[in-house]
């Protein structure tokens, strides 16, 4: 290696801060990177979007030590360099956020910070000096973190401020950013757009990784489309348009951001009524939550992961019962006397996407056709008497296949072996073929690729058409707001409010879910659906 | 009631000396644990550790030398766990329930073959032993000062080094773990191991280091029962000890101090159990002896399968690092 330079600080600073030559990388018959070649302008904001599975990760997992490509060459500051473990590339002065966070839960930040650089002069002065040091930087870049808080404490938002200041305190030039915004409020994206932008004032290079169309035209100088492994485009930001970008990581054009015609809600098909739940700590997870969902609507379920969305898919799927509070699906109720069963509920017509596919969706060690009829199995058509019969399971899941356009349509392939968009259909198409009354789904589009989201997309709408009553929960408020009939806002185990499809924006959503603002506080949404907001309960309870 | 002090610090005195092994082996299990790794091998290498010890002493004459060996012996039993569950990813409580197994068969067939003493080592001679340390004026203090003086002889003077070792080793524990860049380390890996990982230190070689450790620990445990505590090896000698420890540090919640609390614990069950043994009580009458000496088991049955849900383990125990971007 030749790593005989210190820093490349002077004049004639060569021009590319990152320049990646030929890179290629193969893992088993899969081209993950296929000669690809990018240069990254010093002191830009530079996007790399693609679909999942496009090479965007491994890239920048090259670039980060973490791989060795099979060939090819990397160039930092014009001085060829290879990374044969991440500690060679820190030094060099790239650092990387990741999609997960890497700190530890229960350390401080500052003890997070520090880890692994603590110094040679032991810990104790490691942490002093890393204090003194830390509060520069925090003042240069607007970074402000509690650095004795515990991190598994804060907010999202500001453990992601630990990870920067992580690669920061590490002398990171390059900063690359994997799905930065996944996990954040609007509010919390935009002090996130503002820290990046005063990175990139102090010359910081910014590598941001990401499928949001809208992010990318927002905040990137340059943006470079990956897609099946190849470098498909390359353009100035300000050239380029979203639906362009779109085409270019699919192959072919998509609808992005649809609009869908608004849905006829008919009679209403559940209703909740002060659902409270409590964990075994006895922290309330659910506080008096009430709602209605009507047949032929979606009820979008907006907030930020951990707000007790997860806990009301799991009351209402019959998984966990309610401390307090009853749900009423038609003539039955159900409360903590009388919990409701998953199974009774399904023959009532209620089907559940699980939000986490992998844990409760599918399981990833049975063929295909095995986890396509998970919950269903007792179902007199797949079998005889106490038997089920494989080859009409099989032939059921082919046609599940076909209809849902799972690819491979394979059912003797383990379920682990498809795609997250094609494990998502697979589950949507097991639920849906049910012809649920109530459809209940969580994330259906997480880790999914453009070109099945908006399949997915498109068959919720016709179910909801069909006059399917669908409470939608999900974190990516395009999804809930190009989705749903009405939008219900929680947080913290509360309905902040619930808001008509019309009336929302963006901004009002972001601040009902970090708790600012409630939902009479957006008073265009109360005044205009108050009837909404209180719930009616006499004709159910 | 002057007997009956006497009695109770004679409790407290074998209480230090029953909880050695433990005071070892569940600082070896913080170690291995706090970096990742489940160590229910902490039975099988003491017992490795222990026939070593007396096998080595009794052949060289030298205790220290079969400690060294003991050692030895127990950081490769260590090195073996480490090898099937951190480079081949294997299940850790299987890797370590076949280490255990390993020395049960290994240490009665070797000692047989050496020795024809039905898996035993010959009797250890004074001078291949740790023996007691004897403070300075523990006697003449003893006479001469009420209290205070019976307690300085009897409970502080009077024990082996590896006594002193075992809580010296707590301490060293503390400061290793909660004060040092490694141990900063140690912690981060059993919690967390991607954020170490992709912070550029190796999880593997953390998680080796710790096992290392975990080894040296466990070597001493053995060493003290077969040579200091004992004058031998016995087949099966630590009869549960390595259990009895794990669910010492699992109820101190993996944090060396309350591990210390723990250890004493059972330590002055068994050291009251050996006392009361044929006593006569009110009411109850004997107790059964077998029933005493049966009680730290209980207790650790009890202690295990009530508390363990209360507390939270190291987040990334039992999980192999796998890589995977």
């Amino acid at each position: 290696m030749s790593l005989n330079i210190t820093k490349q600080n002077g004049g004639e600073s060569p021009p590319f801060a990152v320049s990646l030559k030929d890179i290629c990388k193969r893992f088993g018959p899969v081209r993950a990177n296929d000669s690809i070649s990018l240069d990254v302008l010093s002191g830009t904001i530079h996007g790399i979007i693609g679909e999942n599975g496009a090479g965007k990760s491994t890239l920048m997992s090259i670039l980060y030590g973490f791989y060795q490509p099979d060939s090819g060459q990397i160039e930092l500051d014009g001085i060829s360099s290879a990374f044969k473990q991440p500690s060679e590339a820190i030094a060099m002065g790239i650092g990387m956020v990741h999609q997960h966070f890497m700190l530890v839960p229960n350390f401080t930040a500052l003890e997070n910070i520090i880890l692994g650089a603590e110094g040679q002069k032991g810990l104790r002065t490691g942490l002093q000096l890393a204090r003194e040091k830390l509060q520069e930087l925090s003042q240069t870049y607007g970074l402000e973190v509690e650095l004795d808080s515990i991190t598994e404490e804060l907010p999202v938002g500001i453990q992601q401020r630990i990870e920067i200041l992580k690669a920061l305190y590490r002398g990171a030039r390059v900063l690359i950013l994997d799905e930065p915004t996944g996990v954040l409020t609007p509010q919390e994206t935009d002090q996130l757009f503002e820290i990046l932008k005063a990175l990139k004032s102090e010359g910081v290079t910014i590598l941001l990784i990401t499928h949001k169309l809208h992010e990318v035209m927002a905040i990137t100088d340059v943006v470079s489309v990956m897609r099946q492994g190849k470098l498909v485009a390359h353009t100035k930001t300000n050239d380029t348009s979203p639906e362009w970008l779109a085409e270019q990581m699919v192959g072919r054009s998509v609808l992005v951001n649809s609009q869908f015609a608004p849905g006829k809600p008919d009679k209403i098909a559940l209703s909740a009524h002060n659902v409270c739940v409590s964990d075994k700590r006895g922290f309330n997870s659910l506080k008096s939550v009430s709602f209605e969902l009507s047949e032929g609507e979606i009820l979008g379920v907006a907030g930020i992961a951990g707000n007790g969305q997860s806990e009301l898919l799991s009351v209402l799927s019959g998984i966990i019962k309610p401390a307090i509070g009853a749900f009423a699906i038609g003539e039955n109720l159900f409360n903590s006397s009388q919990p409701a069963d998953p199974a009774f509920l399904r023959q009532l017509g209620i089907a559940h996407v699980p939000e986490d596919r992998h844990a409760e969706g599918l399981i990833l060690q049975f063929q295909a056709f095995e986890s396509s009829v998970l919950g269903y199995e007792t179902n007199p058509k797949l079998g005889r008497n106490l038997l089920t019969d494989p080859n009409i399971i099989k032939e059921h899941c082919s046609e599940l296949m076909n209809s849902f356009d799972v690819r491979p349509p394979n059912p003797k392939l383990l379920s682990s072996q498809f795609s997250g968009g094609n494990q998502q259909k697979l589950v949507l198409a097991r639920e849906i073929s049910s012809m649920p009354k109530v459809l209940l789904v969580g994330q259906p589009t997480r880790g999914v690729d453009i070109g099945a989201i908006e399949f997915i997309h498109n068959t919720l709408i016709k179910m909801r058409d069909r006059g399917c009553a669908i409470l939608l929960v999900s974190v990516e408020l395009e999804e809930i707001l190009s989705l749903s009939d009405r939008i219900m806002v929680m947080n913290a185990g509360e309905v902040v409010g619930t808001v008509d499809k019309l009336d929302a924006t963006k901004s009002m959503l972001g601040k009902m879910m970090s708790g600012i603002a409630t939902g009479a506080a957006s008073a265009s949404s109360a005044s205009a659906s108050p009837e909404l907001t209180i719930p009616n309960l006499k004709g159910g309870m | 009631m002057a007997d009956f002090w006497f009695q109770f610090l004679l409790a407290l005195d074998s209480t230090l000396r029953v909880a050695t092994p433990l005071i070892f082996a569940a600082m070896a299990g913080i170690f291995s644990e706090r970096s990742g790794i489940i160590d229910i091998s902490l039975e099988g290498k003491m017992l490795m550790a222990a026939f070593v010890a007396a096998a080595v002493a009794y052949g060289t004459g030298s205790p220290w030398i079969g400690a060294l060996a003991a050692i030895i012996v127990s950081v490769l039993a260590g090195l073996l766990h480490g090898f099937a569950c951190i480079i081949h990813r294997g299940n850790q409580v299987i890797s370590g329930l076949a280490i255990n197994i390993l020395a049960s068969g290994l240490t009665v067939i070797i000692g047989i073959a050496l020795f024809r003493q039905g898996g035993q080592t010959p009797t250890l001679p004074k001078s291949a032993r740790f023996n007691s340390i004897e403070l300075p004026f523990a006697q003449y203090v003893a006479d001469n000062i009420p209290i205070l003086g019976v307690v300085y002889k009897e409970l502080i003077s009077g024990h082996n080094i590896l006594v002193w070792l075992a809580l010296a080793s707590v301490g060293i524990t503390y400061y290793i773990l909660f004060k040092t860049t490694f141990g900063l380390r140690l912690r981060a890996v059993g919690e967390k191991p991607e954020a170490l990982d992709s912070a550029g230190i190796s999880v593997s070689k953390m998680r080796f280091q710790a096992i290392i450790i975990a080894g040296i620990l466990c070597g001493l445990a053995g060493v003290y029962l077969s040579t200091a505590t004992g004058a031998g090896f016995v087949k099966e000698m630590t009869a549960g000890k390595g259990y009895i420890a794990l669910a010492a540090m699992i109820f101190g919640k993996w944090r060396p101090v309350p591990a210390l609390y723990a250890c004493l614990m059972f330590g002055f069950l068994e050291a009251v159990a050996a006392r009361v043994q044929g006593a006569e009580f009110p009411i109850i009458g004997e107790i059964s002896s077998d029933l005493l000496l049966a009680l730290p088991y209980v207790l650790t049955v009890v202690l295990l399968a009530g508390f363990i849900g209360g507390v939270s383990p190291p987040r990334a125990i039992g999980q192999p690092y796998i890589k995977e971007r």
